[in-house]
């Protein structure tokens, strides 16, 4: 079967979740001829997550429906350099999406910024603590660009999606209700914050007595029927408690599907082609210059889409990936530390303080949001001193009650047994009557956790999987140490019969049969060094000034926060520079 | 989502004819009268017009190409397929010369004699002034983009298809004549009725049919049938009235030009039948275009014969109705209101106000108050979506519940939502749903044959 070749196009987007939705739209205004491919099938509010169908937690929860098919694509995993890494078949750990929107369909709302001096890490750890603070093997960096620089992409996204929250620093001024460490805003959110759950009132206020500043978590789960600047519709959240794992069947929760396509797929210079899985990213001769796309369609055929400019907008795994497999940049080498591409993979770290209580104070988890809830920052950050701690990071510990499914979230205590009538009295006992706290931080990028081509498995295209090699380390385990037992002082003061921790133990290996986070950052980082990075301040990488990439894939180390609302500002900010710089001067940006 | 037709369901012989217009095929014999090539501010203005009467509303096939007609109109008697109108020589009307053009439009003539059935609208296209017909022409010769599209072959039963009826339905029911402004009201009250009556041919749906499918009124000046509201389709087309709570008396002027323009209001919006008009058609209308039609249509008094209300226009739901109170504290005495509880409330809430532009008010909607539920229970059946327009782009839709909710499940939610939080409409009968259902299926059956058959064209 001959290939087929499709007319050129002024940019094509690989993947179309949220950075390709934005990029889509943000290129099509500057007048530019743009397809987006998807791997995965088209999928909208109408009829794909139409009620109550969508509210089906064994379809869409257990089995998966709106991920990444794995039984055709997925990566391989190992701990150490020295282990034999071997597919991931099922799903545990992390789960990327798949099909038009991706994981902006299933995730859960909860939109962040990041906090100022995340983004100058390195700078900043060696200000304060001096730069033998930064253990052995510990390869953070600063991203290159400064949060003053973001602020209008941070404020920008936030108004496209409708979130709502409250501010705590407006133009430098303290706001009270806010969180009083966050980075300036320019303005106050979109929308008020969601209404709190029972149990999110007791964690601030307990939260509060210990001297803490509880605040409400930022939401793209909107509190009021809202209209974006784009004219996009998003209705009120009524806390059915269906927001991770599912589509939103109210247009409540922003995704691209609510926010963005409505208008992105009416402009005449918009294609999208779903079932699209581009294989490879094709160079001229000079192997500087990307002259487009390699993709197999539904068919089965193999099309090339010629693009002056080709913007990597899948997930982080599989932007690596695809650098990899294209010859941009020089793939990490961990022995030597040379190379770039596949460098600083890192994950998030996750803790949970479960406080179980008396039947005298129902917590009616089914009222749940995705986003929302009451947190802290206390402890995220550079908020406190790391000083006497010996660790570089920090988390935010709160109270998001995300629902009640039957399946999945039912919380019992230590011991409880697993089946039978003690399991269904202990079901009775608890269901209504627990709350969960969790502590969410950071994990810092160190230099044996990469990603590179695996030499052994290959997807169902041919092409090598993706091997991932990581384990926790030290550092991050004190960190949820501090963090998490913090969050155990504050479920004490909640007012529970018992409280019960969960966290990673020193010497506990990375087990990717649990669910974790989402979370997964790096591959191909984003500085201001050509030695160091994949990508320039703007996204553009520093072999091939017209392939730019999206996404987590550029963090250099992991944020505190939910990483979203950083990957969705800096798609805006790399947009305005292709948009007010590259077009006018085709080159190098940096 | 598509309906198979626009037509009313029509009861006589001689009414069903009347859907056949569009198996008119133009014959490719040269007519003088060949005009200048128009400017390009003629056929801007054309397009405009052509616009404002919806002509692609019936003249694109679905995947189709505009104007290219092959839009199936199921029928009593059969299906009827609308006809190729762009400036193709032969399978369109490019042999048209003006004066053809306008003896079509004004008094339902084909360029070959025959005469046209009138479910194209021309009774309502005789209004329109030589000048905007002159823009109409001049759009579709030379700013369409001309389609070899063939006529399909209507499938009707015999005798059906006698055109020499048609005479007699036009002496009995046709009226000449372009419109007459009424020299006592507004120039824009003016513009208003010769839209509505005109090419917005808005009689089509919302003014109720007489015995041979004729509109029973063509203007306010034929009485309180004009524009009174009609089923068609399983569809009700509401009344565009004064009437308090079954028609506009509670919409402001602002209100209905929204409602044209975006597709939505504050309170309600446009699902259906409608969403597809508002696509198509009002959303591109000027707004003193909008204005004049709002003035017009809020000037034509409520209907006589239907039930008077108390003119009272709240927009807010009353919180503390008994039925709010119920659906908030469980107890759920009707049958339907646990029904609603458990599939209507996550949208439309407790208090059954909804959400501001997003999901409708339910609460004294004149949709819900019609005293036929047909549209309701085409709803609930079948789902239905807002029109993505420039304004309100995003396509809002309720979902399908038939799959989910039996005949006597659905008059019961309808029943309880007719009577709560002030509603005063009459229950819904299982019997009622189980018609829609059984016609819905029926041209759902109908759709997926001439989808197997689709490459016949």
């Amino acid at each position: 079967m001959d290939d087929i070749r499709k007319p050129p196009v002024d940019a094509v987007l690989v993947g179309f979740g949220w950075t390709g939705a934005i990029m889509g739209m943000e290129l099509t205004e500057a007048g530019l001829n743009v397809v987006a491919l998807e791997r995965g099938e088209n999928r909208d509010t109408s009829p794909d997550f139409a009620y109550p169908r969508i509210a089906d937690e064994l379809t869409y929860g257990i089995r998966h429906e709106l991920f990444q098919d794995l039984s055709r694509e997925t990566l391989t995993i190992r701990h150490a350099p020295r282990d034999r890494a071997v597919p991931y078949r099922q799903f545990g750990s992390f789960m990327p999406g798949n099909g038009v929107g991706g994981g902006g369909v299933h995730w859960n709302g909860q939109h962040w910024r990041v906090l100022p001096e995340e983004l100058r890490l390195k700078s900043h750890i060696t200000e304060r603590y001096g730069a033998g603070f930064i253990p052995d093997g510990m390869t953070i960096q600063d991203f290159g660009v400064s949060y003053e620089e973001l602020e209008p992409c941070f404020d920008q996204f936030e108004r496209v999606c409708g979130t709502s929250g409250k501010a705590g620093n407006l133009n430098g001024e303290q706001v009270a209700g806010g969180n009083p460490f966050e980075g300036p805003r320019s303005r106050e959110f979109p929308l008020p914050p969601l209404a709190d759950a029972y149990g999110a009132t007791l964690f601030a206020a307990a939260a509060k007595n210990l001297g803490y500043h509880p605040f409400s978590e930022p939401a793209s789960n909107a509190s009021r029927a809202y209209t974006n600047p784009h004219g996009a519709q998003l209705g009120p959240c009524n806390f059915c408690g269906y927001c991770e794992r599912f589509g939103c069947y109210k247009y409540a929760k922003a995704s691209p599907q609510t926010t963005l396509l409505p208008v992105l797929l009416k402009r005449p210079n918009f294609e999208l082609r779903a079932q699209a899985n581009v294989v490879r990213i094709n160079l001229d001769s000079s192997g500087k210059r990307a002259t487009g796309v390699t993709y197999i369609d539904a068919q089965g055929r193999t099309v090339h889409q010629p693009a002056e400019i080709v913007v990597l907008c899948a997930y982080q795994l599989n932007n690596t990936r695809l650098l990899l497999q294209s010859g941009i940049g020089q793939p990490y080498d961990p022995g030597t530390g040379q190379g770039v591409v596949g460098r600083n993979y890192t994950y998030q770290m996750t803790g949970g303080v479960q406080v179980f209580f008396g039947k005298d104070k129902p917590m009616n988890p089914f009222i749940g949001s995705g986003a929302g809830g009451q947190v802290i920052d206390d402890f995220n950050g550079d908020h406190f001193d790391h000083a006497p701690l010996g660790f570089i990071g920090g988390g935010y510990i709160g109270v998001i009650q995300t629902g009640g499914r039957p399946i999945q979230q039912m919380s019992l205590p230590k011991g409880t047994p697993q089946w039978g009538s003690a399991w269904k009295q202990a079901i009775k006992d608890h269901y209504l009557y627990t709350v969960n706290i969790q502590t969410h931080g950071t994990i810092m990028s160190h230099r044996d956790n990469y990603l590179d081509l695996d030499p052994t498995y290959r997807d169902s295209y041919g092409q090598p999987l993706l091997r991932m090699t990581f384990d926790f380390k030290e550092n991050d385990i004190r960190m949820t140490h501090f963090v998490t037992g913090k969050a155990k002082e504050i479920a004490e003061g909640m007012g529970g019969r018992s409280v019960e921790v969960k966290m990673k133990q020193f010497g506990d290996h990375y087990d990717t049969r649990i669910y974790q986070t989402t979370h997964n950052v790096g591959g191909a980082i984003m500085g201001e060094d050509p030695g160091s990075s994949v990508v320039n301040r703007y996204l553009q990488a520093w072999d091939a000034h017209n392939v730019f990439v999206m996404g987590s894939s550029v963090f250099p180390q992991n944020i505190g926060y939910n990483p979203l609302g950083l990957a969705g500002a800096l798609t805006y900010w790399s947009a305005k520079a292709i948009r007010t710089a590259y077009l006018k001067t085709p080159g190098p940006l940096a | 989502m598509k309906t198979p037709a626009r037509i009313t369901p029509l009861h006589l012989l001689v009414a069903t004819i009347v859907a056949v217009a569009f198996v008119v095929v133009p014959l490719p014999t040269w007519s003088s009268g060949q005009s200048a090539p128009a400017t390009d501010e003629l056929v801007q203005r054309g397009a405009y017009l052509a616009r404002a009467g919806d002509c692609l509303a019936c003249h694109i096939a679905q995947q189709g190409k505009p104007f290219a007609g092959g839009l199936p109109f199921d029928v009593k008697v059969g299906t009827v397929y609308s006809t190729n109108i762009t400036p193709d020589r032969e399978t369109g009307i490019g042999l048209y010369s003006r004066d053809d053009f306008v003896k079509v439009m004004r008094k339902g003539v084909a360029k070959d004699g025959r005469r046209l059935y009138s479910a194209m609208p021309y009774p309502s296209f005789a209004k329109v002034s030589p000048e905007d017909l002159a823009a109409l022409y001049a759009y579709f010769m030379q700013g369409v983009t001309p389609v070899r599209a063939p006529a399909r072959r209507a499938h009707l039963s015999w005798p059906l298809g006698s055109r020499s009826l048609l005479a007699v339905w036009n002496a009995l029911y046709f009226k000449k004549g372009e419109y007459a402004a009424d020299p006592r009201q507004s120039d824009s009250w003016n513009r208003g009725a010769y839209l509505v009556q005109g090419l917005g041919h808005c009689g089509a749906c919302h003014t109720p049919r007489g015995i041979a499918g004729q509109e029973k009124a063509g203007s306010e000046r034929d009485g309180a049938n004009y524009l009174a509201g009609a089923a068609l389709d399983d569809w009700y087309a509401t009344s565009l009235r004064g009437e308090a709570v079954t028609g506009l008396a509670a919409w402001s002027q602002d209100e209905l030009v929204e409602s044209l323009r975006s597709g939505r209001t504050a309170r309600v919006a446009a699902t259906g039948m409608m969403a597809d008009v508002v696509a198509k058609s009002t959303q591109y209308l000027t707004d003193p275009d909008l204005m004049a039609i709002a003035e017009y249509l809020k000037s034509l008094p409520a209907d006589d014969q239907d039930v008077k209300g108390s003119g009272d226009s709240r927009l807010q739901a009353d919180a503390d109705h008994a039925a709010t109170r119920a659906l908030k504290t469980g107890e759920t005495g009707m049958r339907g209101s646990r029904i609603y509880l458990d599939n209507c409330c996550a949208c439309h809430h407790s208090d059954g106000a909804g959400a501001q532009r997003i999901f409708p008010n339910l609460v004294r909607n004149e949709s819900v108050n019609t005293k036929d539920p047909v549209s309701l229970i085409h709803l609930l059946l079948a789902g239905s979506a807002m029109p993505s327009t420039q304004t309100a782009p995003s396509a809002i839709a309720m979902p399908d519940f038939g799959w989910r909710l039996s005949d006597e499940d659905l008059a019961d939610v309808l029943s309880f939502i007719r009577a709560s939080w002030g509603n005063h409409a009459p229950a819904v009968k299982s019997e009622q749903v189980a018609r829609v259902r059984k016609s819905l299926a029926k041209n759902e059956r109908t759709l997926l044959r001439r989808d197997i058959n689709g490459g016949s064209r």
